[in-house]
């Protein structure tokens, strides 16, 4: 029983009815292209060939033309690896996890956060393979698979084989959920559609048709789905940080990885959300989906993990004190004040002390705050996951060793390309597929919207 | 429709019914053979058969199979069987340098050259230079034939060319380093008597005439004595690097280890002092190093004579006083040991060397530390004489001039002027192997055989001699010098009759054998050394110290304000003979861990007071101006560095060595002074150094030099804290469990190896350790490492398999961090070689996906580079930071052609070691403690039915250590001298042995990754912990 509200907020403004929102969704699928989302898509686009440079290079000569090293055998590949694998948490997250929570407000961001976790993961799961010095190989060694080279096996006590079943089963999982939320949205285009577009989407629309028994077997199965992925949200990370967590390196040998991890993946990832969603709700003109409400319980949402990330920081700061380890404690004063204090100290401002100031109610419901805030936000993940990375290697247990990591051209070229194919999916994403899950908000539409309930 | 009845024949066999076409007509093609059996039963298999056959056939087809081709020997020579090795016993001789050998070959190719164990001299032991000197014969840059003028000629054009201009020419010299080998010097005499004589100038580029000349005023012959380090208690050395470079290092180096080995059975050890300028590797290894300006070094010696003489009642000489510290305690410490003491000098000073020997002479040190009966051949050189050679050729006075395998023109202070002087000798003629500096000016070229293509003997002393042979046939056209000697000389016969010849009239008549003489030669050449009985030279002092000691007294002063600039050779490029070796270029200086240049060092106080900082590899240029020669070299800031004082290597700026060396670094021979009649290596006055805004990168392999007081790195302890405590200095880490303190090991998620058969381990003491780097340049040769070029060293991508960690000092207290980053002005050095730990619990077994590194059944981390995907998570979790990543192809690939050699080009590639996997792209190597050899040794004895022997088996970087600092050897064996040393257990076959030598200990035991490889705390032997 949908119980409406005087009180409540409503989830959707505007008095829209379930043909507005039908409309103001599809329009966007069936109308031309915009000169701004060309323009986007074309600069997103641009950026990707141009990243492919770097690419390309990296994968012809080799991984010399990174800056690693002998000491510092990871940096930005991993760095951006994890950093795309964080971004790419919040859409399981709200979809998963709100719908178990039965949150409601979810339904109008769940598809554009969906989709970006999809192609974060296709991003973050770039790096694992173009990382390794043989990718050739290495692209189908890592895989359990029965082969020809005599009893040779994986190694199942490898964390970065965790990473792949990890990876793979987020993405897989992630994917299915997706797609099989699409399919009514699908159904609604082809039902609206003619000629050759009514053939795309009634292919992809699976032969919808609509029936009671239909939208029963759809909800159980997103039920299910959101069960199977919900322990993947926090299991993704977990394991990730076990990359880190297992090894013997001060600085990454912490207990406390997993839950740090995962608290920050969902504050990127609801960063990331954020900064996609403000752009999308102004271009296309959803603000009615897409509310302030929306806006300032991701903002809320920021503050919780913000805030656990920043308390994981101060513990792993204690535990390096009060274990007595003197490797762990100077690898955690060098953080602070050695050669990489600016990268320490960015990420501190970027990821402890600024969404504290989401605790004002006029900053968390303004959107120039927001937007400037969340970009800042994944800003201070990024430079958390290179802290922890770089800086545990460049300093750890001989000096003789010790070094420092300069970042290539052939670095930052392959990070664009990531943008570049991240923003060039999105933009096709945004264009092709309905934004908003229509389905589900006209679920929501009948209490919080007058007009919808009458 | 009707029936026809017609019948259609296919011919007139069906219409006949012949029994033949009956029997065929159901096969469409009845000539073929039939593919169903004649029972007809298994005609389905068949055709699968058939099926599969063709499918298998076709795709086989497909594919390409590469062409290798194996070209089996028609006649098997009948020492060359494939894949087994061949060992030739050889010499080393070069620019005054020398050391028996055992060369390696496979398949006919020298690819390996370890030290000959026979010789009494170096022991079985090299350095870095003599390891490296192997890659020299396969340099493409080598001379190829004979030239005249310019124009590549043959053999017989250019000895016509010889026999008709040399005589006609007149007043003949001929320059040549120190020649050690008798047959060469007879060969020379022959030569000179052919062409009514001719004069044999010898001269070195490190020279030591300063010792000659001083033993010629004080005993009447101008000889260089042996010295005995090891039956020295205490030592002291004004600047000589008896450790790297001066006179004879692998010698002195073995035997001052023998006086730095301590145990519990024999607690004492050799204090040794240093007074120096530069921080040379015999300081770093000293007890008690004094920097001290080279201008003062003199009068130090002077005060140093004047203490003793007080001491043993004999008269003073009058000298200015000089504030030296350490100097009246290094008199009282040489006093109390006087007769088992040593002192030496670097200096090429005639007069201090007068000083040096005397105070030996006070010391009662000649006869036991110092010998003059059995002096050295190596250096011989005459500055005065080449000095006088010189002049008379820049004055026209020279008719014809023959240069013997010497570089003068690149490595004599008056290199310039020689340059131009070799135009006016009407005839001019090198027999220099490559295209260098001098061979580039001369008009004739005789390039000589390189060593190792050639026969020769050499007598290093006395009484001492050793042959070289040839372990492969001249890969150019070229002549072995000494027989182009013996052609022009006239001679018929060839220098390898002519040599065998000399030992049968010679040394063969003085030895007392009743073999033949072919059986004499077979077993010198076998042994590749022969000492024979000498009756030594009686020497007594019929000189005087006085006029050396007013000498002394006049040109050294105590209070130089100028700036000093000491020239030194650095251990891995020496005089830059081999520059032009990349192995050479990229071993790392055991000091200043600097590769591909040379540099100016300072002092820590001069670079604060004049703004200069060194962050990572980033410095700033010097100009430096001495006596009106100008030359801009980058700083490096360098601890120990005495105030006032730069140093600076030669054997850089070589400008003709070839493409590895040219243009690397600046050439410091030509800054020296040869005018006081010797060539002084220390420039104490007119000397400016000034910075200049330019900055540069010195590509090096270390850029941290303090170990940030960690003790769970370096554990050091006194001699007298030693003798109180065995395990004085250790560090033992424990870890709290349920109410206790237990050891590390005791925890562990690990169950733990067991090995039933051998247990592979290494046992290495820092305190013989002297740092020389011999080690890693071995392993380079053994295992095929990479040399990636100064860019990539810049990168900190160098690929060593075994480097060596070293530690300076700090004055700052142990919590002060930043403090610790800095080292002591005069500090305290530490070496600790490193390389992969072999851990019984590795992190890098656990963490790799494909497990493509895993642990052996000997305990051995093992590496599958076939296996191997490069994610690296190896390496970063190694806490030892042992593993090297493939980050290019380092082999044929143009980009690294010019630096990686042996693996670039087909002559270069002739030196690989076909033992080991040449890596490719993308793939983690690391130390594999020499497995082909282990292997190669357990073949061995399986072969013959028994056990593994120790000393079987011995690691590349062991095998060459000169010092004897690594022990490889089997730790489940209670015989070996590797148990022996750490005191093992008996009858254990666990990972984790019991390890009852005190001074042994884990590098991290903490973490308990439990490494097969142990170290030995360093001991100092000092009186109180001081730095």
């Amino acid at each position: 029983m949908q119980v409406t509200s005087s009180v409540r907020e409503p989830l959707v403004t505007g008095g829209k009815s379930y043909h507005d929102v039908t409309h103001d969704v599809s329009r966007q699928v069936e109308g031309k292209p915009s000169l701004s989302w060309f323009l986007a898509f074309l600069t997103a686009a641009g950026v990707l060939g141009l990243g492919s440079i770097a690419l390309i290079a990296t994968l012809w000569e080799g991984i010399g033309m990174w800056g690693l090293n002998k000491t510092i055998g990871w940096a930005w590949d991993i760095t951006n690896f994890v950093w795309w694998v964080g971004i790419g948490h919040a859409g399981t997250l709200i979809s998963a996890v709100l719908l178990l929570f039965r949150q409601k407000w979810r339904t109008s961001i769940n598809r554009a956060a969906e989709a970006m976790t999809i192609f974060a993961v296709i991003c973050a799961a770039m790096f694992p393979v173009i990382h390794m010095g043989r990718p050739w190989l290495g692209a189908y060694w890592a895989l359990p698979l029965p082969n020809t080279f005599g009893s040779l096996w994986v190694n199942f006590n490898s964390p970065l084989l965790w990473d792949v079943f990890a990876i793979s089963t987020y993405f897989s999982v992630s994917l299915v959920f997706w797609y099989i939320g699409l399919i009514p949205d699908f159904a609604t285009i082809r039902d609206r559609a003619t000629g050759l577009r009514k053939t795309i989407y009634g292919a992809l629309s699976f032969g919808w048709d609509g029936a009671a028994k239909t939208w029963m077997r759809y909800e159980s199965v997103s039920l299910i789905l959101a069960g199977l992925a919900t322990p993947l949200v926090l299991s993704v990370h977990t394991i990730v940080s076990f990359d880190f967590a297992t090894s013997v390196i001060p600085g990454w040998h912490t207990t406390i990885f997993p839950p740090y991890f995962v608290a920050g993946a969902i504050f990127s990832g609801f960063a990331m959300v954020l900064t996609l969603m403000i752009i999308t709700r102004k271009v296309f003109k959803l603000e009615d989906y897409i509310t302030m409400g929306h806006i300032e319980l991701m903002n809320i949402v920021i503050i919780i993990t913000g805030s656990i990330v920043g308390i994981a920081y101060i513990t792993e700061f204690f535990i390096a004190w009060y274990s007595g380890v003197a490797a762990e404690q100077y690898a955690f004063i060098n953080r602070a004040t050695g050669p990489y204090w600016w990268a320490y100290w960015s990420m501190m401002t970027c990821n402890v002390i600024s969404p504290q100031l989401f605790w004002f109610k006029k900053i968390r419901t303004s959107i120039v705050a927001t937007f400037i805030l969340s970009l800042v936000v994944n800003i201070g993940m990024w430079f958390e996951r290179f802290v922890i990375i770089v800086t545990s290697l460049h300093r750890d247990y001989l000096p003789s060793s010790w070094a420092m990591f300069y970042p290539t051209w052939a670095d930052i070229g392959v990070y664009l390309f990531t943008f570049g194919l991240f923003f060039t999916l999105f933009f096709l994403f945004a264009k092709f597929f309905p934004v908003i899950n229509m389905a589900e908000v006209k679920s929501v539409l009948k209490s919080s919207s007058e007009k919808a309930a009458k | 429709m009707k029936e026809t009845k017609k019948t259609y024949w296919k011919g007139l066999e069906q219409l006949s019914n012949d029994p033949e076409f009956v029997k065929n007509a159901d096969r469409e093609f009845p000539e073929l053979p039939s593919m169903i059996s004649e029972d007809g039963n298994a005609s389905r298999r068949d055709f699968l058969k058939m099926m599969g056959f063709s499918l298998a056939a076709a795709s086989l087809a497909a594919c390409e199979a590469p062409v290798r081709k194996a070209i089996p020997y028609v006649n098997k020579p009948v020492d060359i069987n494939p894949s087994i090795p061949n060992y030739y016993a050889s010499t080393f001789a070069s620019g005054g340098d020398y050391a028996s050998i055992v060369v390696k070959t496979r398949e006919g190719r020298p690819i390996k050259i370890d030290g000959n164990k026979l010789s009494p001299i170096n022991n079985g032991k090299v350095n870095a230079i003599v390891e490296a000197s192997v890659l020299s014969l396969y340099d493409k840059e080598r001379l190829t034939g004979p030239y005249l003028a310019g124009e590549k000629t043959d053999w017989a054009s250019l000895d016509a060319e010889v026999k008709s201009k040399v005589a006609a020419a007149g007043n003949i010299k001929i320059v040549s380093n120190t020649v050690l080998s008798p047959s060469t010097l007879k060969a020379l005499n022959l030569f000179s008597e052919s062409i009514g004589g001719a004069e044999v100038i010898m001269y070195d580029p490190l020279s030591n005439y300063g010792i000659a000349k001083a033993s010629e005023s004080m005993y009447g012959q101008a000889v260089v004595p042996s010295y005995s380090f090891d039956k020295a208690k205490t030592i002291v050395s004004f600047g000589a690097d008896f450790l790297g470079t001066w006179i004879s290092p692998i010698e002195f180096a073995g035997q001052y280890a023998k006086t730095r080995k301590i145990s519990k059975e024999r607690p004492e050890m050799s204090r040794h002092y240093q007074f120096e300028s530069n921080l040379s590797l015999t300081g770093a290894n000293a007890d008690y190093r004094s920097p001290i300006k080279a201008s003062q070094s003199g009068l130090a010696v002077l005060a140093l004579y004047n203490m003793l003489a007080r001491k043993a009642g004999a008269a003073t000489v009058s000298a200015p006083a000089v504030e030296v510290a350490n100097l009246e305690k290094a008199a009282n410490d040489l006093w109390a040991s006087r007769g088992a003491s040593l002192v030496v000098s670097g200096s090429n000073d005639p007069n201090v060397q007068t000083v040096i020997h005397a105070i030996n002479e006070l010391l009662g040190n000649n006869g036991a530390t110092v010998d003059f009966s059995t002096p050295v051949n190596f250096r011989k050189g005459d500055d005065a004489k080449m000095n006088q050679f010189i002049t008379d050729l820049n004055a026209g006075r020279v008719g014809a001039v023959i240069f013997h395998n010497c570089n003068p023109v690149y490595d004599h202070p008056r290199g310039a002027e020689l340059a131009e002087g070799i135009s006016k000798a009407r005839f001019s003629l090198a027999t220099n192997m490559t295209m260098d500096e001098t061979a580039s000016l001369v008009g004739a070229l005789a390039p000589d055989h390189h060593f190792l293509e050639a026969w020769n003997d050499f007598e290093p002393k006395p009484g001492h001699y050793s042959l070289s042979q040839p372990t492969i046939s001249p890969l150019f056209d070229t002549r072995q010098a000494q027989e182009s000697l013996l052609v022009w000389a006239g001679e018929t016969t060839n220098y390898y009759d002519f040599l065998r010849n000399n030992w049968e009239t010679g040394l063969y008549t003085q030895v007392a054998t009743l073999d033949s003489f072919q059986t004499f030669w077979d077993k010198s050449l076998y042994n590749g050394v022969l000492a024979l009985e000498r009756e030594g030279i009686p020497f007594a002092p019929i000189g005087d110290v006085t006029e050396a000691a007013t000498a002394v007294a006049r040109t050294y002063s105590a209070d130089n304000s100028g700036a000093e600039l000491i020239v030194y050779p650095k251990v891995a490029i020496g005089n830059g003979t081999f520059a032009n070796n990349p192995w050479l270029q990229e071993t790392p200086d055991p000091i200043t861990k600097a590769t591909w240049d040379n540099y100016l060092t300072v002092s820590q106080k001069w670079a604060s007071d004049n703004g200069v900082t060194m962050i990572e590899e980033n410095t700033r240029k010097a100009s430096v101006t001495i006596n009106g020669k100008k030359i801009t070299v980058p700083i490096l800031i360098q601890p120990g560095q005495a105030e006032g004082t730069f140093g600076l290597a030669v054997g850089y700026g070589r400008t003709k060595a070839g493409r590895v060396a040219n243009g690397v670094g600046v050439n410091a021979y030509e800054l020296l002074d040869a005018s006081a009649g010797f060539v002084n290596f220390d420039i104490t006055s007119g000397v400016t150094v000034e910075v200049t805004g330019d900055s540069y990168k010195i590509a090096r392999t270390q850029t941290h030099q303090t170990f940030m007081a960690r003790e769970n790195v370096i554990q050091e302890a006194t001699l007298s804290e030693y003798k109180q405590d065995a395990s004085a200095g250790r560090y033992k880490p424990e870890i709290y469990k349920e109410g206790e303190f237990i050891k590390p090991s005791k925890i562990s998620l690990w169950k733990g190896h067991q090995y039933s058969q051998h247990h592979w381990g290494l046992a290495i003491d820092m305190n013989s350790c002297i740092g020389c780097s011999a080690c890693s340049v071995a392993c380079q040769v053994e295992n095929n490492v990479a040399v990636v070029g100064k860019e990539e060293v810049l990168n900190r991508r160098e690929m060593a398999w075994i480097r060596i960690d070293r530690y300076y000092s700090s004055d700052a207290a142990a919590d002060d961090l930043s403090g610790l980053e800095k080292a002591s002005e005069n500090p305290e050095v530490t070496f600790q070689p490193m390389m992969c730990q072999q851990c019984n619990n590795a992190p890098c077994e656990t963490v790799c996906p494909v497990a493509a590194t895993t642990h052996s059944s000997e305990g051995l981390n093992q590496m599958t580079y076939n296996r191997c995907i490069g994610t690296r998570y190896c390496a970063n979790n190694c806490p030892y930071k042992v593993r090297r990543f493939n980050w290019f192809k380092y082999h044929d690939n143009t980009q690294f052609a010019g630096v990686n050699v042996a693996q670039n080009d087909d002559l270069g590639k002739m030196v690989l070691n076909p033992d080991v996997t040449v890596r490719v792209r993308g793939v983690m190597e690391k130390c594999s403690m020499c497995v082909q050899r282990i292997q190669a040794g357990k073949l061995e004895a399986k072969r013959e039915k028994r056990k593994v022997k120790d000393g079987d088996i011995n690691v590349a970087c062991a095998t060459a250590c000169p010092t004897d600092a690594l022990v490889f050897g089997d730790m489940n064996d209670p015989e070996s001298r590797v148990s022996k040393l750490l005191k093992i257990e008996e009858n254990s076959t666990s990972a984790l042995k019991e390890v009852n030598e005190e001074r042994a200990y884990h590098v991290l035991e903490e973490i308990n990754v439990s490494p097969n490889v142990w170290y030995f705390t360093k001991i100092r032997n000092k009186d109180k912990n001081e730095a």
